[in-house]
């Protein structure tokens, strides 16, 4: 049944007390705004741990936005953020900073470095992040990561060199590499055709069952909602207009909500 | 380090909002207002820079990149400038000289002019050709690509390994390419005045080093030290806060060599009253 989103501080507590302990993000009455443009005007959501939630919506609704604020590329302008439970308000900057290490995040455009090879783009984050790694524990680390998204054979070129599914999989062996407990997808099928659009879905898949990953996906692009959605939340000017199931979408009589899933 | 960066991506993300409020208004006015947001925006950037760079983690290995990239790289294009710098001085300072009848003082014109001036400006301009507008593009491309945001989610600070590496880099590089330069220079004015001459190598030399002072030398090295870091500051600043996808990446390689030349120009004004100061 899809539900009209409309939290008030004493539904998002009540459901705060039942399921806590289940939550490993939380948003409450998020608000950003770029000098006079309200991007985000009062999200309140909630990730479950192990689940793949998707957020709809159109270019400029404030998707990514959202989980910039996630991992601190944005600052919030009003609201509470709680990260595997800890409201980072109430915690110091160098506690904030440990629990956002435990969030990966794939860039819309992979993001990877060019003046580096795919190793090197892979050893970076390990390097910076856990100093005491020796060279063998790294280069196995590498080599998992890069098998894992079929990349075995790419090891020694530069980003420059692959395609545009491989520099994804590749942002995605990136992010994976420091095993994060929740994952942040910004567009991942964009610009992609559709086979590879629904190779880089499943993986998505593969990856939340083997490391049991809680994410959150952002894109426009319904296939890989379909492949990849447990639960769907839409954004409509800065607000969370709806939630529900996939199926509970496709089958909507609302007519804003019908455009977007028609095929 | 995460409120502290806030703190001053707050300041600058101020003084943009200023600068774009700075374009309604008449024409004059606007301009003027843009001028002098742009340079406190520099001047943020730039108290920045000294704020970052005493903090650890230091990035040792990224400078030393650096400095291959940006010293020994350059060392091709500043050589052949120097030398052909050296060469056309000489023999177009060589009639005038004749008419004087003082063609015997042409190596220690030479030198002194190499040296004092013409070595340190023209090296530091092409520098800001290469050096400057290849930060400017490549901050800026990796802002638009959204790797330096991607750095920040690897708890990787990027002003401290993008902006600082470079900066002194090349504020340490710069000076080095300067003297390199002034040698090959020099060469090429031996070469210059044996095209229509006979001095020998060690007379033309021995003449070269008799010429010049402390007072020549000293303050035209201490004064490349500072073309390099604000050629490397504008060129990182210009590419740091870049935006408007590849049209900004143009502009920003573009912005650094223009500023980067006018600073360069400003700071050896500056340097050459200061220098005259001393001299008097």
């Amino acid at each position: 049944m899809l539900n009209k989103l409309i939290f008030s501080e004493t539904d998002i507590k009540t459901e705060t007390d039942n399921l806590k302990s289940e939550y490993v993000l939380e948003m409450k009455h998020l608000k950003k705004s770029f000098g006079e443009n309200h991007v985000l005007q009062d999200i309140s959501l909630v990730l479950n741990k192990g689940e793949n939630l998707v957020i709809l919506g159109q270019s400029g609704s404030g998707k990514s936005v959202l989980i910039k604020c996630i991992v601190g590329l944005n600052e919030a302008d009003e609201g509470k953020l709680f990260i595997l439970g800890n409201n980072i308000e109430d915690i110091k900057a160098e506690e904030v900073i440990e629990l956002r290490k435990k969030i990966g995040f794939l860039f819309q455009s992979g993001a990877l470095y060019d003046s580096m090879t795919v190793r090197e783009n892979l050893e970076f984050p390990l390097r910076r992040q856990l100093h005491s790694l020796t060279k063998e524990t790294i280069n196995s680390l590498v080599s998992e990561a890069l098998e894992n998204v079929g990349l075995s054979d790419s090891i020694d070129i530069t980003p420059s060199e692959l395609s545009g599914g491989m520099r994804k999989r590749l942002g995605l062996a990136r992010t994976l590499i420091l095993k994060p407990e929740i994952m942040l997808y910004d567009e991942p099928t964009t610009g992609l055709d559709p086979i590879t659009s629904k190779e880089i879905s499943k993986l998505i898949v593969e990856v939340q069952k083997k490391y049991n990953t809680s994410s959150i996906i952002i894109t426009h692009d319904i296939e890989c909602t379909k492949l990849t959605a447990d639960r769907i939340i839409v954004l409509r000017n800065g607000i969370c207009e709806a939630e529900g199931s996939y199926s509970d979408f496709e089958n909507s009589e609302d007519e804003w909500i019908k455009s977007f899933f028609e095929k | 380090m995460e409120k502290h960066i806030s703190h001053i991506a707050g300041n600058e993300n101020q003084m943009k909002e200023i600068t774009q409020g700075a374009s309604s208004g008449n024409f004059s006015n606007s301009i003027f207002k843009k001028f002098f947001l742009e340079v406190s925006m520099i001047t943020i950037f730039t108290l920045r820079f000294f704020k970052e760079v005493w903090k650890p983690p230091y990035e040792f290995n990224e400078l030393l990149r650096q400095s291959f990239l940006i010293g020994y790289k350059s060392f091709p294009l500043v050589g052949i400038t120097g030398f052909i710098i050296g060469l056309v001085l000489t023999v177009q300072s060589r009639p005038t000289l004749m008419k004087f009848g003082a063609v015997s003082l042409l190596p220690a014109m030479v030198a002194v002019s190499i040296i004092r001036e013409i070595g340190p400006a023209i090296t530091a301009l092409i520098f800001a050709g290469k050096v400057g507008s290849g930060i400017g593009a490549e901050l800026a491309s990796m802002k638009v690509t959204e790797q330096i945001d991607a750095m920040q989610v690897s708890w990787t600070n990027p002003f401290k390994y993008l902006v600082v590496t470079r900066v002194l880099s090349a504020t340490l590089m710069l000076p080095l390419l300067v003297v390199l330069a002034d040698a090959v220079g020099l060469f090429g004015a031996y070469v210059g005045v044996n095209l229509k001459g006979s001095v020998s190598f060690h007379l033309f030399f021995s003449q070269v080093f008799q010429s010049l002072e402390f007072k020549d030398v000293f303050p035209a090295f201490i004064k490349t030290f500072f073309f390099g870091f604000a050629i490397a500051i504008v060129g990182s600043y210009k590419g740091y806060n870049a935006n408007k996808g590849t049209e900004g990446v143009g502009k920003a390689a573009n912005s650094a060599v223009v500023f980067g030349s006018l600073m360069v120009f400003l700071i050896d004004v500056v340097a050459v009253q200061i220098t005259s100061l001393f001299e008097n």
